[in-house]
């Protein structure tokens, strides 16, 4: 499959250009971020209005309003209210499920790779524990997660309050850029060096309940995933090298689906410009399993031919 | 019992143990929090303690709904619940805009819309440091009563009088019946820390009881049930007299013991 003329299959030969071209997920992903953040801020501090008195985007990702007009909540904050025992007025109930109904619909946990705030700072973690070669020193289950999403919930009924929410350092770095400075930068702290020096994606990937949550909102009804072409893949294991969530890149169980079909997975993109092979790319579900079935019957036809 | 047995209980009761722990801690951690609440002034036709806890979502659309930077929200290491709506009325008190925007732009009720008018909104209660109180030392401030957006309901005058050559004091008295709590009066107040402040009711208000009946009220039923001109009241009067047959003269009844 190799070819000696084509330079970007080998990563350590890409051109400038190419090098650029590949960033792109990740150049989309800090502006995406930082729009979320600036939408917010711009409405609290400097008054952006779409007409008299109604603001551009009032609130923060617990709760807003976009132009006067669409609620949004946090879907996660609502259960836990409603566990707190808090019957909800119809704004929340209906914000909470339009932004599930958005984030379903796309698939994954794109919430924590596109708006998340703690995100950039996780990601910097990563990438400074590669570069420096920070070996694991310490190992937690992935899953770990979950219970941590569970232990949210039956606190909520316990002590009632929205447990994850009152300590949450996602609710608390982020109110804190919008609306004034507090200790939530040192939570934010902690969350960096603990990401940088115990446990590689220690927080995002192993601990935040609100990425528990959004990892089974998002196995539901994935729109836009990473296809996945096993006839094109050499199982050079670049992809996995990159992923913040190596598991959802298990090659085998991929084949079968044709796509990275786990909730886990927050389609943040970084494998599929590393993939030397172009074996995976964005895409939507039903192209992608138009491409499958194409490619699949390619395969058959080629192995026909062989046998003839 | 099987090794493999063996190892999957181990693992259960230590899966078991951290998470107790861990709950136990992050619910202390909760209730903590949770505690700093009785401090905290909240905005108007916020629910009572225990329910603004568990409603509030912490989105801070009041405070951008706000048109006078009053509300804030408290970043994390403050003295009040994390993430939550308060303002402290010595810098900007609440105005009481009559169509209660913050109310308005709560997402989950935390701001309760059966708030209807703004004047019932009870945030707090103000009370005068009677030492530090101007109106108290004999001057003639009064200008929390002035600023007052319910004067003579909120805040009253009494005029107390003074000695010889000095005139009458006139001192601000709070009703807690019609105070909004909106701290207008403690941004007014001219001492150099305000002699009037607003602290929410629980902390400072006290509570009779049923037991007592206040005579001189109209809804004590001693009261309502004398009628001067009709037949005198069959309540029985108790007296001092002794109860059985009395022998011999006072004297000796009172003697009686030597």
């Amino acid at each position: 499959m190799r070819t000696a003329q084509d330079s970007s299959h080998d990563l350590s030969q890409r051109s400038l250009a190419q090098r650029v071209w590949s960033w792109r997920y990740i150049v989309l992903r800090r502006l995406s971020q930082f729009v979320t953040l600036l939408l917010f801020f711009g409405t609290i501090h400097w008054g952006w209005e779409v007409a008299k008195d109604v603001p551009l985007l009032s609130g923060n990702l617990s709760g807003s309003k976009f132009i006067g007009l669409i609620p949004m909540a946090d879907p996660f904050a609502v259960l836990q209210i409603f566990l707190a025992g808090h019957v909800l007025q119809t704004e929340a109930i209906l914000g909470s499920v339009i932004v599930l109904g958005f984030y379903s619909l796309i698939g994954g946990r794109v919430f924590c790779s596109w708006a998340c705030p703690v995100n950039p700072v996780t990601d910097l973690a990563g990438w400074l524990r590669v570069r420096f070669d920070i070996r694991p020193t310490f190992i937690l289950l992935r899953n770990t997660r979950y219970f941590v999403l569970a232990l949210t919930l039956i606190l909520s009924v316990l002590t009632g309050v929205a447990a994850f929410e009152w300590v949450s350092p996602v609710g608390m770095a982020h109110r804190e850029i919008l609306f004034g400075l507090g200790f939530g930068a040192t939570v934010l702290l902690a969350i960096f060096l603990f990401d940088l020096f115990i446990l590689k994606h220690g927080w995002c990937g192993h601990l935040c309940p609100l990425g528990a949550f959004w990892s089974l909102v998002g196995k539901v009804n994935p729109t836009l995933r990473v296809r996945f072409d096993k006839t094109t893949c050499t199982h050079c294991g670049e992809c996995a090298k990159v992923c913040p969530e190596p598991q959802v890149l298990n090659l085998k169980l991929l084949e079968e689906k044709g796509f990275v079909f786990f909730g886990e997975c927050s389609n943040c993109g970084r494998c599929t410009p590393v993939c030397p092979e172009g074996s995976l790319v964005f895409d939507f579900k039903p192209l992608i399993r138009a491409h499958n079935a194409q490619a699949q019957g390619s395969v058959s036809v080629s192995e026909a031919q062989r046998r003839v | 019992m099987s090794a493999n047995r063996r190892d999957f209980l181990v693992r259960l009761m230590q899966g078991a143990t951290l998470a107790s722990t861990g709950g136990l801690g992050w619910a202390y951690l909760l209730r903590q929090e949770a505690r700093a609440q009785p401090f905290a002034l909240r905005p108007p036709g916020a629910l009572p303690d225990d329910d603004f806890n568990a409603a509030c979502i912490k989105c801070g659309q009041c405070v951008v709904a706000c048109p006078f930077d009053t509300l804030k929200l408290e970043a994390a290491g403050g003295n009040l619940p994390i993430g939550m709506p308060f303002f402290e009325p010595r810098q900007i008190p609440c105005y009481l805009c009559p169509s209660i925007p913050c109310m308005k732009a709560c997402p989950t009720g935390a701001l309760s819309p059966k708030l209807k008018n703004i004047n019932d909104s009870r945030m707090g209660l103000a009370v005068i440091d009677t030492e530090n109180c101007l109106s108290w030392k004999g001057l003639r401030c009064e200008i929390c009563h002035r600023e007052c957006p319910i004067k003579g309901k909120a805040i009253t005058l009494e005029t107390h009088p003074r000695q010889i050559s000095k005139h009458a004091m006139f001192i601000p008295v709070v009703h807690s019946d019609a105070c909004t709590g909106c701290g207008i009066c403690v941004r007014a107040c001219p001492t150099t820390e305000p002699a009037i402040r607003i602290l929410p009711h629980a902390l400072i208000q006290g509570k009779i009881g049923d037991h007592y009946r206040l005579g001189w009220t109209r809804e004590d039923s001693i009261t309502q049930e004398f009628d001067a001109t009709g037949a005198a009241p069959t309540i029985a009067v108790p007296t001092n007299a002794p109860s059985g047959p009395v022998k011999g003269s006072a004297a000796d009844y009172l003697n009686g013991g030597l």
